[in-house]
């Protein structure tokens, strides 16, 4: 009998190899291990056997039915994967076509300039202050000493709404309106950014609208070298590590010393080129300590407060960081020009 | 101010360094050089030559025929079609072989049948612009007003070697706008000196006095603290020399004669503006200054006639105004060629009156602006002199004794107070005593110096330097910018950022553009018809339009009160370019004032406005289009309200706004109050723009920021332990009955056991009656303490239903 269970084995092993499908895999289940299958009915004959065969016997039969199942079910396996693999692949996509779209706006250049300034000034200490864009006469040249009939009045030219209103021509008014409304008179670390307006026809690098952002710091012992330190340390964040600044003597009514500041030209690394007009330089700001004057109008008292204050253009930031030739891109609006601003 | 290299030379030594390098370090010292002209523009091989004859061209009427000696063993024929060609000139020649601007290389050639070697020259030829040649000289070729050895490089003689830098001055350095000037920036810069310019004056006997008295009227003395009038007799008029006439056309002036050129090339190395009358022609021999009448008249150099005011300033003969103080002179004492008798006036005019007479009248002259800028008083008398011997020298007149003069200007120094400690706090160096004086000295400023710091007497020249700040700015910008330490400064710490509102903005910002905005800015300026498009936002009593006072145009001549109006032609032009699909948002000011001129400041009222028009959504290959509806740019301003925090406070209802359509706009409010729109832009409003679909909204965004900087903070709510309970219901009511309307009765007869309503459904038309809609909603029960039984939700629901029956007449609607 155990020669007959070792045959046994060997078809049903050769059997379930054979098996292409599950159902096969099930006939052979039953054929084999079923209620009338040939291994139960060797089980079944045992009883003709001695007491010393009996248990040998019914090992050995356990042992095949255990082969037998082991390896079915490891052949039910395979074969399930396969048919689960064949129907997948009965499925399969063009991952190659676009993905749904999903709709994305962005943020406009100038604001992304603006915010980024923000930041890192934000980063020094510094709050952001705002202002109206109607000024008055007084905010906007006389606070900044700019007295009427001053001659540095005609750089600007004004959109006057009456004799004394008229939009803001630069967003320094907001230095001063800070000071006077800081009652405690205590130190201010601001950048104002915003809107201002100039009586110019529109081309290529002139807007009768653009944008500026301005920064002031008062305090009690504020220097010259502190201008450039913190100048040097927005230059170097904001255009890069390996840019240096460069501070030529300027005038600005609002400030005495005055200087233009100029930053190391990218493009060509300082060597000159088209960019800086051969000089390796770019002008970017402008800057100064505080005149006197101003911190007084701003109810701070000159002898024992000083300040430095710089501006910039934004566009101008703009133009240069983007590579943007005509400053009317930024107000036309069209999509094919917001929509490269798509990242970071 | 145009500053020629060679000329600056005469006055201090930079023979060591190239013009390049001049205006680097002018530059760098705060007078900016913009542009070095080469007044060289490609000219080689032009020589002097001599016209030793000058015939007709046997075949050509326009053209002659001339021998000239050009230095060299034989003369040789030119062919020149000039008019004012002459026998016995002396002219540039370009030879065979000479190169002209333009890379116009002179070669033998035949004109007509004559044999021409080489070409006379005209100065436009050599590369100057017309705007500075004399006029005698404008359509012929150039004569040396001299007698010169043929065969001299005419390159040479006539300066073409020399370069001129282009200053871009502040509006602090008006003492650059002279040679002089500039002379002693660079002198303090290279710390050299000063060569003096020789202003001595060989006088006749006679009085200047004697011919004529110089007044100045009460009224006018502030205007006019010096006037000086310097008399030279038996001149003769003639083109000035061609050293002269050169130095002018550099400076960007054109040579006119020997004493209007005189008072213009010391005009330059001064920047003292003088005025030369012709005498015989002044009319009188009294000069009286003083203001003009109302109305009164005067007929410029120009030909002009000019009607002046009480406000300005005129010299007169006693009786009729001869000159506009410091602006321009009259044409009837001009000096012309039979001039032989000539006043010459040196005058401080102050520089308000100036400014104001060349604003009023809009002329702009070489001295209106040095006057308006400020003349050194200490060189108006100097500059008389220089002139003077100059127009003797060139003019062969006699100066007479004087000038005959009023003065009551001060040419005295201002001393100002400076402290070695005042320097180094403001600028953050380290500099000692001799350094300063160091600086001191090259800015040939005395000082006296004591423990206590400094006296330093400021000369005339330098107007700017008014306060210890500006002294401070003269040390540093010597010592050099560059040489300035680097420090941060050491300020009392202050926080920094964001307030709330701007953050609250910017999460605003970023909520538009990820759903799929995008950020637009447009002009605030704007014209009232375009502006009167749309509804505005802002609030409180101001509501009209500010406008600008003298607007360049229509187009920009107000203050908009609605951002929408620009979005609408951001899309407009987009859609002139064949892109349709459009989503825009912008966050501006808007402007309302009392009036239209208004006397106080408009209110800002900070607004924020979308367009939408085209596809929203668009998936080519998948066949998916949706285009932009009401409801998806509702959603995405809901979105927004929902960033804001404001969600349970801002409301919609149905509503009519300017420009928008009538049944499909929602007026938004803000607890309450009316704070803006959402809708399709009116299709009247669409036609007159050539637009279709475009669905817009704008609000008041300072009161939503202001709201959302107040929102109560996000609080965790407990995740409900119990199940939700949803039953549907689909509702029958009249067709004007709104959502809105409905949701608000459902929640009215709920229990609390009523946690969610939305709407999933609306139905119109078939199987309904006529005027009748449906809306199915799900409505979600919950207990919070347990789960809900059937029975419950049931009794809960059909009292919900039977409530809104008696409420709106809503009826289940059955299939
Ligand atoms: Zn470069």
């Amino acid at each position: 009998m155990l020669d007959r269970l070792g045959e046994l084995k060997n078809e049903a092993l050769a059997k379930v190899n054979d098996a292409s499908t599950v159902k096969d895999l099930k006939d052979v289940r039953v054929s084999y291990l079923g209620k009338k299958g040939p291994i139960t009915e060797v089980l079944r004959g045992m009883g003709q056997l001695s007491e010393e065969e009996r248990p040998k016997v019914g090992q050995k039969a356990n042992e095949v039915r255990e082969e037998i199942t082991t390896k079915l079910e490891e052949k039910e396996q395979h074969l399930e994967a396969v048919a689960l693999e064949e129907k997948l692949q009965a499925e399969s996509i063009d991952v190659t076509l676009p993905g749904r779209p999903v709709p994305r706006g962005n943020r406009h250049p100038l604001s992304s300039v603006i915010e980024t300034v923000e930041d890192v000034f934000s980063g020094m200490g510094f709050s952001v202050a705002e202002g109206p864009e109607v000024e008055t006469d007084y905010y906007n040249f006389e606070a900044l000493n700019l007295p009427k009939e001053h001659p540095a009045r005609d750089m600007q030219d004004t959109f006057f709404l009456t004799k004394e209103l008229l939009l803001r021509t630069q967003t320094s008014p907001v230095q001063v309106r800070t000071m006077q409304n800081n009652e405690a008179k205590e130190p201010i670390k601001i950048v104002c950014p915003g809107k201002v307006y100039r009586r110019d026809e529109d081309d290529a690098t002139h807007s009768h609208q653009f944008m500026q952002i301005e920064g002031l710091v008062v305090d009690r012992n504020i220097r010259m070298s502190d201008l450039k330190g913190v100048l040097e340390t927005f230059v170097k964040s904001y255009f890069g590590p390996d840019r240096n600044i460069r501070l030529r003597p300027s005038f600005f009514p609002f400030t005495e010393p005055s200087a233009e500041v100029d930053i190391s030209c990218a493009m060509c690394g300082g060597d000159g080129c088209r960019t800086c007009k051969h000089t390796g330089w770019i002008e970017v700001l402008g800057a100064g300590i505080v005149h006197p004057n101003v911190l007084e109008m701003g109810g701070y008292d000159p002898n024992e407060f000083s300040g430095f204050a710089f501006g910039m253009g934004v566009e101008r930031l703009a133009m240069l960081k983007y590579g943007i030739d005509d400053i009317r891109h930024f107000y036309t609006n069209d999509v094919r020009f917001l929509n490269q601003f798509d990242r970071a | 101010m145009l500053v020629s290299y060679e000329w600056l030379k005469q006055y201090v030594d930079i023979e060591d360094l190239s013009a390049e390098e001049v205006a680097e370090k002018l530059t760098r010292s705060g007078v900016e050089v913009d542009f070095i002209h080469d007044m060289n523009k490609g000219v080689t091989g032009v020589v002097v030559g001599h016209i030793l004859t000058c015939e007709q061209h046997p075949d050509a009427d326009k053209l002659s025929l001339c021998t000239v000696d050009i230095g060299e063993e034989e003369t040789v024929q030119i062919v020149c079609g000039a008019n004012n060609v002459a026998e016995g000139q002396y002219v540039p020649v370009a030879k065979v072989g000479a190169v002209l601007p333009g890379n116009f290389k002179i070669k033998k050639s035949k004109l007509r049948g004559e044999t021409s070697h080489g070409m006379i020259c005209s100065l436009k030829e050599l590369g100057f612009e017309a705007k500075v040649t004399p006029k005698e000289f404008a359509d012929g070729i150039y004569v040396f007003p001299s007698v010169i050895e043929p065969g001299s490089d005419a390159i040479e003689y006539m300066r073409l070697y020399d370069k001129v830098m282009e200053l871009d001055l502040t509006p602090n350095r008006a003492d650059c706008l002279s040679m002089l000037g500039v002379a002693y920036e660079m002198a303090a810069i290279l710390g050299r000196d000063v060569n003096l310019i020789d202003e001595s004056v060989v006088r006749g006997e006679e009085q200047a006095s004697d011919y004529v008295s110089v007044n100045v009227k009460d009224d006018a003395t502030d205007a006019c603290p010096y006037y000086g009038a310097t008399m030279i007799q038996n001149v003769k008029i003639a083109p000035s020399p061609t050293w002269l006439q050169t130095y002018l056309m550099a400076s960007g002036v054109r040579p006119v004669n020997n004493v209007v050129d005189v008072t213009n090339f010391v005009l330059i190395e001064y920047g003292q503006p003088l005025h030369a009358f012709d005498f015989n022609r002044f009319g009188s021999n009294e000069v009286l200054v003083r203001k003009a009448g109302e109305g009164e008249t005067i007929v410029t150099l120009d030909g002009e006639t000019r009607t002046l005011s009480t406000d300005h300033l005129v010299i007169t003969n006693g009786q009729q105004p001869v000159a506009l103080a410091g602006v321009m002179g009259g044409a009837d004492s001009e000096v012309q060629d039979d001039t032989t008798s000539i006043l010459l006036e040196a005058a401080y005019f102050d520089a308000p009156t100036v400014r104001r007479a060349s604003r009023d009248l809009g002329i702009r002259s070489d001295s209106s602006v040095r006057f308006e800028k400020g003349v050194d008083p200490k060189r108006v008398p100097a500059a008389a002199d220089r002139a003077a011997r100059l127009i003797a020298e060139l003019a062969g007149g006699t100066v007479l004794q004087g000038p005959v003069a009023y003065d009551e200007l001060n040419v005295e120094p201002k001393p100002l107070d400076i402290s070695l400690q005042a320097i180094n706090r403001s600028l953050g160096t380290d500099l000692d005593e001799d350094t300063v004086e160091a600086i001191f000295k090259n800015l040939q400023f005395a000082f006296k110096g004591d423990e206590n710091g400094w006296t330093v007497y400021i000369p005339t020249r330098r107007q700017d330097i008014m306060i210890e700040a500006d002294i401070i700015e003269e040390v540093a910008r010597l010592y050099g910018y560059d040489q300035i330490p680097t420090t941060l400064p050491d300020v009392s710490s202050t926080t920094g950022g964001l307030s709330v509102a701007q953050s609250v903005k910017r999460a605003a910002k970023q909520y538009l553009e990820t759903v799929g905005v995008a950020e637009a800015v447009t002009y605030s300026l704007t014209s009232p018809a375009v502006d009167d498009t749309f509804d505005t936002v802002a609030k409180g009593e101001n509501e009209a339009r500010a406008q600008v006072a003298m607007p360049m145009s229509e187009d920009r001549s107000t203050l908009r009160t609605t951002v929408l109006p620009h979005l609408l032609e951001a899309v407009r032009y987009n859609r002139n370019r064949q892109l349709h699909n459009v989503a825009l948002y912008e966050m501006s000011s808007v402007f309302t004032g009392e009036s239209a001129s208004p006397s106080k400041q408009p209110t800002e009222t900070r607004s924020l406005a979308g367009v939408f028009t085209g596809l929203w959504h668009e998936n080519s290959w998948q066949r998916e289009k949706k285009p932009v509806d009401f409801f998806v740019v509702k959603g995405i301003f809901e979105g927004m309200i929902q960033e804001m925090g404001l969600t349970e406070r801002v409301t919609y209802t149905a509503g009519r706004h300017k420009g928008m359509h009538p049944g499909r706009t929602a007026t938004v409010y803000l607890d309450g109050e009316n704070i803006g729109y959402i809708g399709q832009v009116h299709p009247q409003v669409e036609k007159e723009w050539g637009l279709k679909q475009v669905y817009a909204f704008e609000c008041n965004l300072s009161l939503l920021i202001d709201a959302a900087s107040n929102s109560e903070p996000v609080r965790y709510i407990p995740i409900p332990r119990y199940p939700a309970i949803q039953r549907d219901v689909a509702l029958v009511v009249d067709e004007n009955t709104t959502a809105l309307e409905l949701k608000e009765a459902i929640y009215a007869r709920s229990s609390n056991l009523l946690k969610d309503v939305s709407l999933f459904d609306v139905y119109e038309g078939e199987n309904l009656a006529e005027g009748k809609k449906s809306l199915a909603f799900s409505l979600v029960y919950r207990d919070p303490e347990k789960t809900l039984t059937d029975d419950e939700v049931k009794q809960e629901h059909e009292q919900i239903i039977a409530g809104l029956e008696t409420d709106l007449g809503a009826t289940l609607r059955t299939e």
